[in-house]
């Protein structure tokens, strides 16, 4: 099966500033995934111009074979803008009926606003819905028309704890009928057990693109080992499994996968001197942390 | 896209009723066509016409300044505000064309001025002809103050729409607009006024003045209303100018204006980036 989004070589300067530099991006059908990047890496530009809302100078997209802007790859996409606000004079349902009117798709209003939670608020004003509530209306409009692509662009700032989850199932269940989502974010932790895959930008460029595991053994991070000693053995543990000193009582070691088994026996050869251990494997955060700020390109 | 424009349209009549802007205006234009009806019946014997044919004038006079106005206050964030709302992105995301977007949020705002435009300058009309009684040709003379005054509302909803697209923000929109009107509504005919003075009869007061004045859909819309009625031309003083220009030269001014203000407003709204 093709894949419904294909980025070859994209392009795109703001003024002499390169924001988009040669990215190649593409997401199979029911495929979920993260786009990371600090502030200004260029998620928002390479979501706008996948929309055709913004043209690139360089290179291709399509979506499902057809160019940005053009009818039939606008019919195929959703899209979510970040921190997104409606006209306050309208209520939740009208304002979804006019985006169902606009899309030709048959929908039921009423049960896509019961399906983000807003049944309540349905013919409320949208001046009176809090942000979240603002986010999940515009959330109800992605699932208008069975989308073969959905853009989420940060989908979940402005949610408690409960409607991230909620989103995250709704995103599921997207991916389960078959669209390619795409979700641009800064919640880490959330992205790390939701999706398929990471694509990381820095200033323009694509430095990451695989799946967590794949990207943790390439980057080769490090699982750092905490022990908690015993007082006064603190000194005589650091010297002797070759760590550094965080405090009076803990001494921090940092090794690969492979040298991971090796660190342990020596701790456990130190018998009643070791109070604690508490080891850490190398999180999204560390992944995103290398590839964001790394040096070189 | 018929569809498309409707579901456009309607919402945008919806958010006017809702915020008031629908009842606001019609009350506007009601209560300052009252207000001319009964204060310009006043002279009404020593010129010899009937009771309306004095309000059709001053209220040709009071249009050229509000119709330009209700038309920029419904404009202005047309497309500056869905762009500070983040909902613009969104919109031009869906199937709708940035030409269908215009022409349904056009629809909306014409209609709502031409019902305020309609009920205001109909009731003056209404209770003039009922208390004072009113001729064929003043009735006529209000029929064209009415379609006239839409026309120039379209002129200057164009021009909003170009001016929201044009400014960063709502706000610099409105501030935009109104400058937009103080240059079309109040220093063009002060310019023109200086520049006649300066002339003092020469050539460009004869020759070049009528034509300058009838190119701003302002004093065109001016012109057509004198120049159709005799009765209205001697109450307001402006039959001089008219009389020097073609009979086609203001109507085809005023209905080239809308048409133009839009395409332009296309073009501004073709190039914005959400």
């Amino acid at each position: 099966m093709a894949d419904t989004l294909i980025v070859e070589h994209a392009e795109k300067f703001r003024g002499k500033a390169q924001v988009l530099d040669d990215i190649c991006l593409s997401i199979a059908p029911g495929e979920r995934v993260a786009l990371l990047g600090h502030n200004g890496a260029g998620k928002s530009t390479l979501i706008k111009s996948i929309l055709g809302l913004t043209p690139i100078r360089g290179g291709k997209i399509s979506i499902c074979g057809a160019a940005p802007g053009s009818a039939a790859a606008r019919a195929a996409t959703a899209f979510l803008p970040e921190a997104v606000s409606f006209h306050p004079a309208l209520t939740g349902r009208e304002q979804l009926a006019q985006f169902a009117r606009l899309s030709g798709a048959r929908a039921d209003v009423p049960a896509l606003l019961e399906r983000v939670g807003l049944s309540d608020a349905l013919d409320r004003r949208i001046g009176t819905y809090s942000k979240g509530m603002r986010q999940r209306l515009g959330l109800a409009q992605v699932l208008l028309g069975q989308p073969k692509l959905a853009l989420l662009d940060e989908p979940t700032s402005g949610l408690d704890p409960i409607s991230r989850q909620d989103l995250y199932a709704i995103i599921d269940e997207l991916a389960a009928q078959g669209t390619a989502v795409l979700i641009a974010s800064h919640a880490l932790t959330e992205v790390e057990a939701r999706t398929d895959r990471i694509a990381i930008m820095r200033k323009g460029v694509k430095v990451a693109d695989g799946t967590l595991a794949a990207l943790s053994a390439e980057a080769a991070l490090l699982t750092s080992i905490r022990i908690t000693a015993r007082a006064g053995e603190a000194d005589r543990i650091a010297a002797q499994v070759g760590g550094t000193r965080l405090n009076g009582v803990s001494v921090e070691i940092h090794c690969d996968a492979a040298a991971k088994m090796e660190a342990l026996r020596h701790v456990a050869a130190l018998g009643d001197a070791v109070a604690d251990v508490l080891m850490t494997p190398p999180r999204l955060e560390d992944l995103y942390r290398h590839y964001a700020k790394e040096g070189s390109a | 896209m018929i569809s498309r424009i409707s579901a456009i349209a309607s919402t945008e009549l919806r958010i006017l009723r809702r915020n008031l802007w629908l009842f606001m205006a019609t009350l506007i234009m009601v209560l300052f066509a009252l207000a001319l009806t009964f204060a310009g019946s006043a002279p009404t014997g020593t010129l010899g016409v009937d009771m309306l044919t004095v309000p059709v004038a001053s209220m040709t006079t009071l249009s050229v300044y509000l119709a330009p106005l209700l038309a920029l206050m419904m404009s202005f964030d047309a497309i500056s505000g869905d762009r500070d709302r983040g909902s613009l992105a969104l919109l031009l995301t869906y199937p709708a064309g940035r030409g269908e977007i215009l022409l349904g949020k056009f629809t909306a705002h014409i209609a709502a001025l031409g019902f305020a435009m309609t009920v205001g300058f109909g009731t003056a009309g209404a209770l003039a002809a009922f208390s004072g009684g009113a001729s064929a040709e003043s009735l006529a003379a209000l029929a064209l103050l009415i379609a006239t005054s839409i026309v120039l509302g379209a002129v200057f909803l164009g021009l909003g729409y170009m001016v929201s697209g044009f400014a960063r923000s709502s706000t610099a929109a409105a501030g935009m607009s109104a400058g937009l009107w103080l240059i079309f509504v109040v220093l063009y005919d002060l310019g023109l006024l200086g520049a006649v003075v300066m002339d003092d009869g020469g050539t460009f007061t004869q020759n070049i003045f009528p034509w300058v004045m009838v190119a701003n859909p302002a004093d065109a819309f001016r012109v057509w209303n004198i120049a159709a009625s005799e009765a209205v031309a001697v109450t307001s003083g402006m039959a001089g100018a008219a009389s020097a220009l073609p009979a086609w030269a203001a109507p085809a001014s005023l209905l080239l204006w809308p048409l133009a203000a839009l395409l332009l407003a296309r073009a501004t709204f073709g190039r914005v980036e959400p």
